[in-house]
């Protein structure tokens, strides 16, 4: 049983909360398979674990709350996403006395770093639904990943940026493990097709004010604005790059598709229009699953549109539900581990593969460019990229 | 009547570990947040100083704790030991400056100083990790024999271990003349160069102090989690740990330790049950408890205490 | 570097107008209240909603704003803050901070954790071209608008009787008290109107500061650096560190990114070494 008690529900709970004893025992209710599902639904980044918690619980209700035979119950723990210490001690305690099969979530990379030791003592996998540095993977080898990784979706834009003529950018990112790899890739892929890179700016991670940033990079007038940061933080930076007028000074928008986050995408009204991204989904993605997905998911949450945050929640319960269902539902540490290496399946996002090896996931990545259909803004897709690897560190 | 309350508090702390076998992890971390708000006491509610910057003593003892162990030498004892002498230095470099002026510059002047070393440290990702934290901490066992282990078990007696001994010393502080000598500032600072006390040196002599046992509770954190954050220095670190302080009590040992138990545990159960709402009913508690009354839950327990004999 | 000083400028009128409130609470009853920027979220929110879903036009969303803050700080002030005058100092934090917690959870139990965003009327988007800078429109309604209420506010005090009362009862609220002037009443006034203000503040700055569930919390330290930084006890001196704020954190992050915002915080640290009781604040004030 999924734990899907109306808030107000919850709310009166809480009011009893205070007295209530604090080991609730740990019913073993006919053995359902516990998930553990840690993720920031308070403070700065909230909206990540909004989506995820989202799709996850989308998900259990479409494919039925018993996977591989087995009754699943999985359990919302907040780490308010800017605290690893409490990331930690929540998965050190859901695997010790929650038993639970699965870790996931994992809002921001470094609340992966520093779960990621219980992983690998606990011998319990770990899929990380959202952060996207590329060393991730390699902090545990029970670590699986169903987001995607910085330097597999910066290279393309890279690329495209080059191939449209483009031979100076300036970089912006968030300066953290993923910002800092975007900039680098970034740099890497436009230098070696004969880009120039003027002017490299790192915004801090907290509290961040992206007007004086974007004031140096019109002064410095290059042809393009690479841009990184994190899911939320986009609308924030389309703002100050229409006020500041980088648009009328013939400076072109570019990044991963983080900035143009389908989550606020509506929100950020005109300056988005034009706005040239590579990323692993879109909302807009033509496909009857994706369709079928987008549709699902504002049904139940009325006013939100899936972004890529709750996509990798979703493909999360694919993984460990196809995980689960190879091994009958009794896979466990290792069994379960090497059960989810090397699945492949059809995502809302697009073909996906979690690679038997780097455990990291291997899908098409797509070039897209914001337009507005039906009075809205999507993300529409024009170029593909098939199964691309991250390019690794 | 007293003693026996103490050692019920004490033997209740030890027994936990068998009561709730679970929640090692948790009560782990209680230990090493009660040590902090301890530490806020001894400045706040012994010697009357305010700060909202503490979590700069917190967080400069974990970096110290963490970049020992991880550039090779993961002996735990050593490592709180470095901890405490580097806070309590850093407490006497900067106790002049805030020892300066009132209240209220002291709280910005202290909060100001937080600020500066968390971002001292977020811009020195070479050292600390910058804001993806310092990793690759690895710890020795404790004594060379207990190694930290999943279930939190050597953390859990390790930290109460440590905040035992320190709180030991705490109380035999705050009994000496030195400690009367603080209470006598707290009252009055401006007679008391009349009875000979030298309050300017009382006072940084705390302040040291209070900064040691900050790092000790800072380095404690790094050494069980194996990992240290930007989180460590923050404004809210510095902020949950006055709120805990004013919340048992001040300016009494236990008041500290029964604050920081309750607000962690609150904490806790609440954010379990409401993983998105339970910011709603931490701040309706705490509203309600300042408009309740005096002396934080010492207070109250003591009141009822009374109430309950007459 | 025009552009850069004027930005400095409008950031710095927004913080103040956002922070006199605090400043006007701390100095009549020396209340500390952490939870001041709650009332500027609340009009933050109540903007973003008219706006947005009613199609209000935007400057009768401020004025709402402004008027909602104010009667939420009135309703505030007269059940629950009364009861706190006179206590200690963390006491009042305590309290305050419970309720910047729970106003948190309320937004974000009615309209969701997420950043909200508006989009400006046309005639206050788009930057003006003067010579060689150009500069962002509404950066200059922001400076027009808050250097209006500045001089409005210096004037209410200097010249009206409600100036020259709420003057006498910061000064020394004992003996306006026994000079029969109803202290308490005018503190409930002064809190309202600096409730309001942080309303208006909040609402103006949606566009400029983003506005989600933890603007109390992440404005906290700003607020709390233009009053003590300011002094507690005058209009002016909060303005002037509210500008030099304002200026210092643009500057710095246009000139030295690297430094981050390490200059606001030296900068700070060293002012209040230099003058504890504020920039402005007379040598022998209290």
């Amino acid at each position: 049983m999924f734990r899907s008690v109306p808030r107000r529900a919850l709310l009166a709970a809480g009011a009893t909360g205070l007295v209530a004893p604090l080991a609730a025992p740990a019913i073993a209710q006919g053995a359902a398979i516990r998930i553990g599902l840690i993720l920031p639904m308070t403070g700065p980044f909230a909206s990540t674990g909004r989506q995820i918690d989202a799709a996850v619980k989308l998900y259990l209700r479409q494919n039925g709350d018993a996977l591989g035979g087995r009754r699943v119950e999985v359990l919302l723990r907040d780490d308010t996403g800017t605290a690893p210490e409490v990331t930690r001690r929540l998965a050190q305690e859901l695997v010790v006395r929650e038993r639970v099969r699965a870790l996931a979530g994992f809002g921001l990379t470094p609340l992966a770093f520093a779960a990621a030791p219980v992983a690998t003592e606990a011998k319990v996998p770990m899929v990380v639904m959202a952060a996207a540095t590329s060393v991730i993977v390699q902090r545990s080898p029970f670590i699986l990943r169903t987001s995607f990784t910085l330097p597999q979706v910066t290279a393309p834009i890279a690329e495209w940026a080059l191939k449209e003529g483009i031979r100076s950018a300036a970089t912006l990112v968030t300066d953290f493990a993923p910002g800092l790899d975007a900039e680098r890739v970034f740099k890497e892929r436009f230098a070696a097709g004969g880009g120039q890179v003027p002017l490299e700016l790192r915004t801090p991670l907290r509290n961040p004010d992206y007007a004086p940033f974007l004031q140096r990079v019109r002064d410095t007038k290059p042809q393009a604005l690479f841009i990184f940061v994190p899911s939320g933080e986009g609308a924030a930076v389309m703002k100050q790059f229409a006020e500041r007028g980088l648009a009328e000074a013939g400076i072109r928008l570019i990044g991963t598709g983080d900035v143009v986050d389908d989550d606020i995408l509506n929100d950020m009204g005109r300056p988005a229009l034009g706005a040239v991204t590579s990323h692993h989904y879109s909302a807009a993605h033509d496909s009857a699953e994706n369709k079928a997905y987008v549709a699902a998911f504002t049904a139940a949450n009325p006013g939100m549109r899936p972004n890529f945050m709750s996509v990798g929640g979703w493909d999360g319960m694919q993984l460990i539900a196809e995980g689960l269902k190879s091994t009958n539902g009794a896979g466990e540490g290792e069994a379960l581990l090497n059960a989810m290496k090397g699945k492949s399946w059809t995502s809302p996002r697009g073909p996906v593969t979690v690679d038997a090896n780097t455990r990291d996931i291997v899908q098409d990545v797509y070039i897209r460019r914001v337009e507005e259909r039906g009075g809205q803004l999507w993300n529409i897709e024009f170029d593909r990229l098939q199964a691309v690897r991250d390019p690794g560190t | 009547m007293r003693l026996a309350l103490e050692a019920a508090f004490w033997l209740l702390a030890l027994a936990s570990h068998w009561l709730l076998p679970e929640q090692l992890p948790l009560l782990g971390q209680v230990w090493i947040v009660a040590l902090f708000v301890l530490s806020l006491d001894l400045l706040v509610g012994f010697a009357g100083v305010l700060t909202l910057g503490h979590a700069a003593f917190f967080g400069l003892g974990a970096y110290a704790a963490g970049i020992l162990a991880q550039q090779g030498w993961g002996e735990p004892l050593s490592g709180l030991l470095l901890a405490a002498l580097l806070a309590a230095l850093l407490g006497l470099v900067t106790a002049p400056l805030v020892l300066h002026g009132g209240d209220l510059p002291a709280l910005m002047v202290t909060l100001g100083l937080s600020l500066m070393l968390a971002e001292a440290a977020n811009k020195l990702p070479g050292i600390t990790g910058g804001a993806d934290g310092l990793l690759g901490v690895e710890m020795w066992p404790v004594l060379g024999l207990f190694r930290f282990d999943l279930f939190g078990r050597t953390a859990f007696f390790y930290a109460l271990a440590v905040l035992f001994l320190l709180f030991l010393l705490a109380r035999l502080i705050t009994a000496s003349p030195f400690g009367l000598a603080l209470r006598g500032i707290r009252g009055n600072a401006r007679r008391m160069p009349a009875l000979g006390t030298p309050v300017r040196a009382r006072l940084v002599a705390v302040y040291a102090l209070s900064a040691a046992y900050a790092g000790v509770a800072g380095a404690l954190l790094a050494q069980t989690t194996q990992f240290v954050s930007l989180d460590a220095l923050s404004f809210q670190r510095s902020a949950e740990g006055l709120l805990m302080l004013v919340l048992g009590g001040l300016g009494a040992l236990y008041g500290a330790l029964l604050g920081a138990v309750a607000f962690t545990l609150a904490h806790h159960i609440l954010s379990e049950m409401s993983p998105l709402f339970w910011q709603f009913w931490i701040g309706v508690a705490l509203v309600g408890l300042a408009l309740a009354g005096r002396g934080g839950l010492l207070g109250l327990g003591a009141l009822l205490l009374r109430r309950g004999r007459a | 570097m025009l552009t850069v000083l004027v930005d400095g400028i409008a950031s710095g009128m927004l913080l103040f107008v956002l922070a006199v409130g605090l400043s006007v609470t701390l100095g009549l009853m020396n209340f500390v209240n952490l939870a001041h920027g709650a009332f500027g979220m609340a009009g933050g929110y109540v903007c973003v909603v008219l706006l947005n879903r009613h199609g209000v036009p935007f400057v009768v969303c401020l004025l709402a704003a402004a008027l909602f803050a104010a009667l939420l700080g009135l309703l505030l002030e007269r059940v629950l803050y009364r009861r706190l005058y006179g206590r200690d100092h963390l006491d009042q934090v305590l309290f305050s901070i419970g309720l910047v917690f729970i106003a948190g959870a309320v937004v974000d139990w009615f309209l969701g954790a997420r950043q909200q965003l508006i989009t400006l009327p046309a005639w206050l988007s788009g930057r003006i071209e003067l010579g060689f800078v150009g500069i962002g429109v509404y950066r200059l309604f922001l400076i027009g608008l808050c250097g209006a209420i500045v001089l409005a506010l210096h004037l209410g005090l200097v010249r009206t009787r409600f100036g020259s009362r709420l003057r006498a009862a910061v000064d020394d609220a004992v003996v306006a008290r026994g000079l029969g002037i109803p202290v308490e009443r005018l503190f409930a006034v002064t809190f309202a109107l600096g409730s309001g203000l942080a309303g208006l503040g909040g609402a103006l700055g949606v566009e400029v500061l983003g506005l989600d569930p933890t603007f109390p919390l992440k404005y906290m330290v700003y607020f709390l650096i233009v009053v003590a930084v300011g002094g507690a006890n005058t209009v002016l001196g909060p303005f002037v560190a509210a500008l030099l704020l304002g200026v210092v954190d643009v500057a710095g992050k246009y000139y030295v990114p690297q430094l981050g915002a390490f200059a606001i915080y030296t900068a700070m640290v060293v002012l209040l070494i230099l003058r504890p009781q504020g920039l402005l604040a007379k040598a022998a004030a209290r």
